[in-house]
């Protein structure tokens, strides 16, 4: 509680997190906000301007009146719910790449820190994977497994496990020589205990501090990919899907990627200060990016 | 210092067999087959089965990939399935548009940031500060396509000052200002994403150099602001300045893909997509081995300037 | 617009000077930019089907014959032919004057050579050459076709508008076996291909041919006269849409060959720029079925998926532009010599009861179907969606697999399982001149295991095709092809699923863009 105050006092903190919160929200109740399913394609409310009111014919042929507060984009969908619904996906995919990548990055980074042998194998591996860039081999990921929410999460989060590997890796190697770990091991405690138990606590706040960053260039990875059509299926909404669709009419709509990006935007942001802020306050010395 | 050059570039081959495999193996094992692209749409299996035989994609995966290195290792990256070219000419043609927008990135980034974010560090809470605190955030969180798409909206369409899109060689018919003029909305867009970046570090960097008590001594000693600040901070700072520099320019391909697609600039970021989405195998392969490479070198690099700019390190 | 400006200004000083212009300072309506719809990759247009090397083809190489504006196919290089009494012997003299690009005039043994190249490739070629017999080649400018028995489709294959054109070639280059691709690009043609300046996935160079011999008439489609207007013809490889609108408005290049359906009411508003058609019969969309695997094994599976689709959607969610579209039920496009109205039960509307009727009848038991999508070609991306909302209407389950093109034409060859890495459905689009004809059509290669991706083996169109290519009258090809057509929907081959034209957006300033068969020509095109 007493680290939270602290956290809650650092400015980039609150706006990250209060930020987040709102966007989460947004996703969460994106239902209940005034919107229409967002995968609904009306072809009479084709191109509409922001705060075009009007009638929107559902799937089964009904009318409701409706308020297109964004408008609409090529496919006659309402701009505002397609962004409402979007925070969800994106925050999902933001959220899951972090988690992958810190479980998978935390797992090879604590063998490597801990196990010689594991070490030369795993971090030259992890060397090989630095080297290739990372939008290549997130295009040649989605390409080789097809587009889902799953392969795109795992295509995105591959290229960042390196970067987390390193850190957790440095961490265990300091750790490893300190008198608690000494004292464990002395008394035989099993080795995946010293792990879980002596390590890894001391491994979070960085590790956390990481995560944001992860899932900040997650969201941008995501808008990336989608602008070069690999993303998720046009029918999820992702903020990255509605700013590729959009991107043929730019000069004339140029609505369709400037919505989006005025959310998709605040919310990088407030990840990345976010994880400023944790770091700042968290432990300075050990979180690098 | 040789055998630590030595020892890292020797330490190329094994990141770059390690990539090899993992490239070819994700290719092959992937779905989707250059055969059938090759064919294109009248073809029926015959012609599919026929193309995959002139390939060679037909021996088992050990054998592809033992012959394919054999030839690596004699030079011969081998030739694009779809362009009837050699992977090393169309390396090499389209190289120098993405090292022009990569190099003159980075230069412009630098010019800017570093300055920036000293004076940021000299005059702490100060309006430079201030704007640079947000303004470097902002800069890393914007889509480059995003930059890119407004930046072309306003000054290419609107006010007409700038080409929308393409690329002029620099031995071209239209000379340096040709080349430079369609590259300065390119460099715009993508060196924000630099300036936040090493704008931040350098005011992280320059503020802690500041702290020092060489800092003190150089002002009791009437030395002013201004030669403390460039000649003292600034090289003390420079270390972790460079580092960053080296890890933003292995970041930079990923934005160079993004940029070079809605420039239309003919480089290798652009040759990234095509090739990836046709899956034309030995170009793809030969790229990653130019990128591996070129990014063990930018590391080295990296390291080898810090010889340079920090006395006490040796290697 | 300030370079055009400072260039202008530059021509008229040097002109008012006196002094010879330098060569690089070509006058700007000389020179025509264009950007074509996909990447010039492969130079081989016997090689490749693509359309995109094949419009190369018609930059650098000549043909024998083609064919006009009403569609009657015309001498080209040919000076006369006739056929002799028994119809077996068909004897053609080349006009006089004609050159390759190095100089070397072109001979009959070149244009047997070529011709022998792209009969190995090409479908119709290869139906052709079942009957010749031999080739002869009495003299230099005269060539023989010697046939086993007649056939009235010697002519239309020599003057075939579309994939695999039979360009003709110098001899060394043509004896290329054709699964190999050539490494030079020498042909007869109206411009010159500088191999010098041509930069793959940048840019493609051409210069006028000021050796090349225009037919006197006037210009018809692909046949007639090609009056060439440029000094110089520059194709711009610009893959983003919204790039290629950008530099078209600002004037960096003449025309876009295929500008996407959504800027196209913006690019019919936008001054300085008008929309073109040159390619009237357009495209169509089909639904091609695996004709291996349940369910559509079954041929009324198969009718059930035909006649639940319907044309109206879509064009409205692909094209989006009412005015571009039009249901056509027809499977050879309308507007074409063998457009049939007879279409069976299908009438490009939805027909729901029917469909369900059917699958009860055929015993569908909710078996999945696997529909393909491919992710990243933004022309046809969209009508699997209509696809499947269609289809469950109608009853089916459906298997939605998503996947770039590559991985899609990977496993539209695979003949496993649908649920093993295999198919039931894929969707595509033709241009209008590749299914206009029975021969030509894809879909209509029943040749069961060797036939086209659905391995239909139908027999009956199998010997229809053959009846067709013996056929010597027109009214008696449209009678054969319309008996095709019928056992086609019988069948269900496939389903056409709406036909399209794709307009070219050009600046205000180009005048004299020719209509065809969908092949950007640059004949006749003019400047201000």
């Amino acid at each position: 509680m007493d680290n939270f105050r602290k956290l809650w006092a650092n400015g980039a903190f609150r706006f990250g997190a209060s930020v987040l919160t709102l966007v989460f929200a947004m996703g969460v109740f994106a239902p209940l906000l005034g919107t229409v399913d967002p995968a609904v394609m009306d072809y009479n409310n084709i191109n509409r301007a922001a705060g075009h009111t009007g009638a929107f014919t559902l799937v089964d042929g009904t009318q409701v009146a409706h308020a297109f507060w964004l408008g609409t984009d090529n496919f006659g969908r309402d701009l505002y719910s397609r962004v409402l619904y979007g925070a969800r996906v994106s925050l999902l995919v933001a959220i899951s790449t972090a988690l992958v990548a810190l479980l998978a990055g935390g797992a090879i980074g604590m063998l490597a820190g801990y196990f010689r042998t594991a070490d030369l194998v795993l971090m030259r591996v992890m060397d090989g994977l630095m080297a290739i860039p990372a939008i290549l081999l997130a295009i040649a990921l989605v390409a080789a497994l097809g587009a889902s929410i799953a392969t795109v999460v795992v295509a995105i989060a591959i290229p960042e496990i390196p970067r987390v590997s390193r850190l957790v890796r440095s961490l265990v190697l300091t750790l490893r020589e300190e008198p608690f770990v000494e004292a464990a091991r002395a008394l035989a405690t099993p080795t995946p205990a010293i792990l879980l138990r002596h390590i890894l606590p001391n491994a979070l706040a960085p590790l956390l501090v990481q995560g944001t960053f992860v899932a900040a260039s997650a969201v941008l990875l995501e808008a990336i990919l989608s602008f070069l059509g690999l993303g998720l299926p046009a029918e999820i909404p992702t903020w990255g899907n509605i700013m590729a669709e959009g991107r043929t009419q730019f000069s004339q709509y140029p609505g369709n990627v400037l919505y989006p990006a005025l959310f998709l935007v605040p919310t990088v942001l407030a990840l990345n200060l976010l994880g400023d802020g944790l770091r700042d306050v968290l432990d300075p010395k050990f979180a690098k990016r | 210092m040789l055998r630590f050059v030595f020892s890292r570039l020797a330490a190329v081959v094994p990141v770059l067999f390690v990539v090899s495999c993992m490239v070819f193996l994700i290719l092959r094992l992937a779905p989707g087959d250059p055969a059938a692209v090759i064919a294109g749409s009248s073809a029926t299996n015959a012609d599919i089965e026929q193309i995959r035989a002139r390939l060679g994609l037909d021996r088992s995966l050990p054998v592809q990939f033992g012959i394919w290195l054999g030839r690596v290792l004699q030079g011969d990256l081998g030739y694009s399935y779809f362009l009837n070219k050699p992977v090393t000419e169309l390396i090499a043609q389209r190289l120098e548009p993405t090292a022009s927008l990569a190099i003159g990135t980075i230069l412009l980034a630098v010019l800017i940031a570093v300055p920036l974010g000293a004076i940021a560090a000299a005059r702490m809470g100060g309006w430079v500060d201030r704007v640079l605190s947000v303004l470097s955030v902002a800069g890393f969180s914007i889509p480059v396509f995003v930059t890119g798409y407004v930046l072309i909206y306003l000054f290419a369409i609107q006010l007409d000052w700038l080409p929308v899109q393409g690329y002029r060689p620099l031995g071209g018919k239209e000379g340096l200002a040709g080349w430079a003029r369609h590259l300065i909305l390119p460099w715009a867009a993508l060196s924000i994403i630099y300036v936040a970046l090493i704008a931040r570090i350098t005011r992280a960097a320059v503020s802690e150099a500041l702290t020092e008590d060489y800092i003190r001594t150089a002002r009791a000693k009437g030395v002013s602001e201004q030669v403390v600040l460039i000649r003292h901070a600034l090289r003390n700072a420079a270390v972790p300045i460079v580092t960053v520099i080296g890890i933003g320019v292995a970041l930079l391909i990923g934005g160079v893909v993004v940029t070079e697609t809605v420039f239309a600039i003919p480089g290798l970021g652009s040759l990234t997509v095509d090739v990836v989405l046709n899956r034309d195998f030995p170009v793809i392969q030969g790229l990653v081995m130019f990128f591996a490479v070129s990014y063990v070198l930018i590391n080295l690099l990296v390291d080898l300037s810090y010889l340079a700019l920090d006395p006490r390190i040796r290697y | 617009m300030i370079r055009r400006a400072v260039l202008s200004g530059a021509v008229a000083l040097g002109l008012s000077a006196l002094v010879p212009l330098d060569a690089s300072a070509q006058a700007e309506n000389r020179i025509f930019r264009f950007v074509p719809h996909a990447n010039l990759a492969v130079l081989d247009p016997i090689w490749t089907t693509a359309y995109v090397t094949r419009n190369h083809g018609y930059m650098v190489y000549d043909t024998l014959f083609s064919e006009d504006a009403q569609g009657n196919v015309k001498p080209q290089m040919v000076d006369t032919y006739s056929v002799s009494a028994d119809k077996k012997t068909w004897r053609f003299t080349l006009r006089s004057g004609l050159e390759f690009h190095d100089g070397k005039p072109v001979t009959s043994a070149d244009v047997v050579a070529s011709l022998k190249r792209w009969a190995s490739r090409d479908a119709m070629g290869g139906v052709l050459s079942g009957f010749i017999d031999r080739y002869q080649t009495p003299d230099a400018r005269t060539f023989e076709i010697v046939l086993k028995e007649p056939t009235g489709i010697l002519i239309d294959a020599l003057g075939k508008a579309s994939s695999n054109v039979p360009f003709i070639m110098p001899e060394r280059i043509a004896n290329t076996p054709g699964t190999e691709q050539i490494k030079e690009a020498i042909g007869s043609g109206p411009f010159i291909f500088k191999a010098d300046e041509f930069k793959p996935g940048a840019k493609a160079v051409y210069e006028r041919n000021p050796r090349y011999q225009s037919r006197g008439e006037p210009s018809s489609s692909m046949a007639g006269g090609r009056r060439i207007n440029f000094d110089r013809v520059e194709w711009v490889i610009i893959r983003d849409p919204q790039t290629q609108f950008n530099a078209l408005k600002a004037g960096e290049v003449d025309m876009v060959e295929q500008p996407a359906f959504e800027q196209y009411y913006t690019l019919t508003k936008t001054a300085g720029l008008k929309v073109i058609d040159f390619s009237p019969a357009g495209l169509q969309f089909i639904m091609r079925f695996n004709h291996l695997h349940p369910p559509f094994n079954n041929p009324k599976v198969r009718q059930a998926a035909m006649l639940a689709m319907g044309q109206q959607a879509y064009i409205a969610t692909q094209v989006g532009v009412p005015e571009l579209g039009r249901v056509c039920r027809s499977m050879y496009p309308c507007g074409t010599t063998y457009a049939d109205e007879n279409t069976g039960e299908f009438t490009g509307s939805p027909n729901i009861a029917r469909a369900k009727a059917l699958l009860a009848e055929a015993g569908y038991k909710g078996e999945p179907i696997v529909l393909m999508r491919p992710t990243d070609l933004a022309s046809i991306a969209k009508i699997p969606l209509v696809a499947r909302q269609q289809l469950e209407a109608a009853g089916f389950k459906v298997d939605f697999q998503q996947m770039d093109w590559a991985s899609l034409v990977a496993r539209r060859a695979k003949k496993d399982l649908p649920s093993a890495g295999g198919w039931n459905l894929f969707l595509t689009a033709w241009t209008a001149g590749d299914i206009s004809n029975p021969l030509t059509m894809a879909m209509f290669n029943a040749k069961g295991d060797k036939g086209w991706f659905g391995w239909q083996d139908e027999p009956r169109i199998e010997k229809l095709k053959d009846d067709f290519a013996r056929a010597d009258s027109v009214e008696a090809k449209k009678k054969i092809a319309s008996q095709i057509q019928t056992i086609a929907f019988e069948t269900a081959t496939h389903a056409p699923l709406g036909q399209y034209r794709q307009p070219a957006a050009v600046r205000d300033t180009i005048d004299g863009v020719l209509e065809t068969p969908g092949v950007p020509v640059f004949w006749n095109i003019t400047k201000k």
